[in-house]
């Protein structure tokens, strides 16, 4: 960019039916350019002005910003049935009108901002429920599909890449779940022994710290956790192969991607789900009886003693069965909003995103459903 | 018409240990349309990071003018950078903007324009490149020839004085890239600007290119630099034509004697 040394100026002249504009200055990007109004206000139709001449003789650098304002001198005398002689204008600036002009505007490309009515905005808004649910179906149904061959010992997909999984899901979580698991052990811990201390009762607090954790916030928190973490990743992952083709190219080679890319991912994380739950309840644990030991004068062992009569095995069973169901819906979410991802940047953003949030919302459905019906049933 | 426009002196590019190319000394003079041209992997595209102030050459300088890119502290650099446009590859458009959006970034970033100012640029620059009316498309709805020509408006939102390509022909059809070359040629003529454009099309290397440097491989060095069409008729080194050939030609009188000559430049 070139800085602004002389001033802009525009000069217009009259005789008879011409009219001659003066440009004078450096018409540059940071230059204060003088308004054409008055020039425009002598172009009309109804004047006895015909034609419009340049001159350029104190002009000086020139950018982008002359070329606007002569795209809108030309434009507007085309309007008015004026005729503009370019002639007489640098080689340069002709050069460049000539490329502007070259192709003419595609008027059908033109956008035009349509103001939509609530009905319609009702409507679409249910359709897109809709064609939503069905998609949603339609990825269960495939899945079940994948499931099937893979019982039938006809799925195709990379052992190396289960393995890979495994790992991302698993040993790579550990650290974050166990500060997680721990402090929430600690926070049930210290919300339950306020009350429970002022009846003597400390000693509950392991009963209702081990209950807590297997059978509902172990489970759940492992599996919040790992939406976060895992199901964005597989959403991102599935949504970047999507950006550079990669999926089409493993289609074209004869994979199936619901086998070759969702299966691997789900294997892994409904393996690894359960014994995560398990490490999870654990930590919790842990947590609690750091705090009823530091501050309620209940022994390591008495804590632990009366943390192992209080969990029976179908405590940790439904625990881990829950955990087990929040996989599968972490991986089909993650990979289902993957695999419906667009073909650019936003829509990777965009895929990780409502990724997190579908997996949470599956999560905290199916954890209610799940704990009304062991309620009813009284497991 | 010849005062230097970009020099590079000594220059020494490497990835971690491995050295891509060594000894780089070449000038680029204002106006010129400057190839750099080699095989696959022979790191052009490296020193086009180099030239934007995008990799750090590990031995050497870029001047731009009398200015040195990477001695000069990072208000001095981004002020050199202001003069210059990139186009890369693939267009590399930011796909959550529209076309206009794109181009009004750097414009409304680096100047103090009206916003109806921005918006009749904006059109005149797609217009140069061939796709007035585009301006609310996104990048993701029109063909990669368009996203590239899209790219080239973006590049010369700032009116740079020195436009760089990356591969611009690569991708598009010969009709598109002949196309391509042809504004890129007028861009030059009509705006005086230099351009510097990494490409191995033989037929844009001798359609627009007024003078080159070819960096090789195998010895990791410039081994020729001219005029493209001057280095066909007289180069004697065989991979350079090679190369100019498409491999079809060898010369059958290699004068091994002046081997010196062809790395004048």
């Amino acid at each position: 960019m070139i800085t602004n040394h002389v001033p802009c100026e525009i000069k217009i002249d009259q005789h008879e039916n011409t009219l001659a504009l003066a440009l004078a200055g450096d018409w540059v990007l940071d230059a204060d350019t003088p308004s054409l109004e008055p020039l425009f206000a002598k172009m009309l139709k109804s004047s006895t002005v015909k034609r419009l001449v340049f001159s350029t003789q104190a002009l000086g650098h020139w950018d982008s910003l002359l070329m606007t304002d002569l795209i809108r001198v030309i434009d507007h005398g085309n309007q008015q049935g004026i005729e503009v002689d370019t002639t007489t204008l640098p080689e340069g600036i002709q050069g460049l009108l000539n490329l502007v002009y070259a192709v003419p505007e595609r008027l059908d490309a033109k956008r035009q901002d349509t103001q939509r009515r609530w009905l319609e905005v009702i409507g679409e808004t249910a359709i897109s429920a809709v064609t939503e649910a069905s998609s949603l179906l339609t990825f269960v149904g495939e899945t079940v599909l994948s499931v099937g061959a893979l019982l039938r010992g006809k799925a195709r997909f990379r052992t190396v890449d289960l393995w890979i999984n495994i790992q991302d899901c698993g040993p790579s979580a550990v650290p974050i779940i166990t500060l997680i698991s721990f402090l929430i052990g600690l926070i049930l811990a210290f919300v339950g022994a306020l009350e429970l201390a002022l009846f003597g009762a400390q000693i509950y607090i392991a009963d209702m710290v081990g209950l807590g954790m297997t059978r509902e916030m172990g489970g759940f928190m492992a599996a919040i956790i790992m939406s976060g973490r895992t199901g964005a990743a597989f959403a991102a992952q599935l949504g970047t192969m999507q950006v550079n083709s990669e999926i089409d190219a493993l289609k074209t080679m004869g994979f199936k991607p619901m086998e070759f890319l969702v299966l691997p991912r789900m294997l892994a994380l409904i393996l690894i789900m359960p014994m995560l739950c398990l490490y999870a309840d654990l930590m919790g644990i842990i947590g609690g009886s750091l705090v009823t030991v530091g501050f309620f004068d209940v022994s390591f062992l008495e804590y632990f003693d009366r943390t192992s009569g209080a969990i029976h095995l179908k405590d940790l069973m439904v625990g881990v069965t829950k955990c087990s169901v929040f996989g599968v819906l972490i991986a089909l979410s993650g990979c289902l909003r993957g695999m419906q991802c667009g073909r650019s940047a936003s829509a990777v953003g965009k895929a990780a995103t409502s990724a997190v949030v579908t997996c949470i919302v599956f999560i905290v459905i199916a954890d209610s459903t799940m704990t009304l019906i062991c309620n009813r049933l009284g497991i | 018409m010849s005062t230097p426009c970009l020099t590079i002196k000594n220059m020494t590019m490497v990835y971690g240990d491995f050295v891509i190319q060594r000894d780089l000394d070449f000038t680029i003079n204002s106006g010129d349309v400057f190839i750099i041209m080699g095989g696959s992997g022979c790191g052009k595209s490296t020193l086009l990071m180099h030239l934007i102030g995008l990799q750090h050459p590990s031995k050497g300088q870029v001047f731009y003018g009398t200015e040195s890119l990477w001695e000069a502290d990072i208000n001095v650099r981004q002020r050199i950078l202001k003069r210059t446009g990139v186009l890369f590859q693939s267009g590399a458009l930011l796909s959550s903007m529209t076309l206009a959006e794109n181009i009004a970034l750097p414009l409304s970033q680096h100047t103090k324009l009206s916003a109806m100012r921005i918006r009749e640029i904006v059109s005149y620059k797609l217009a140069l490149v061939g796709l007035a009316g585009f301006e609310d498309y996104y990048p993701a709805e029109i063909s990669g020839g368009m996203q590239k020509r899209a790219g080239l408006a973006r590049a010369m939102a700032l009116d740079p004085e020195i436009l760089y390509f990356d591969e611009p022909s690569a991708g598009l059809d010969p009709i598109s890239a002949k196309l391509l070359d042809d504004l890129i040629r007028s861009l030059r003529d009509n705006l005086g600007s230099t351009i510097v454009m990494v490409t191995h099309e033989l037929a844009s290397i001798f359609a627009i290119g007024t003078n080159s440097v070819f960096l090789d491989a195998d010895t990791k060095t410039m081994i020729a630099g001219g005029p493209p069409k001057q280095l066909l008729a007289e180069s004697t080194d065989p991979k350079v034509v090679r190369f100019l050939t498409r491999g079809v030609m060898e010369k059958h009188h290699l004068h091994t004697t002046n081997s010196q000559e062809h790395s004048e430049l």
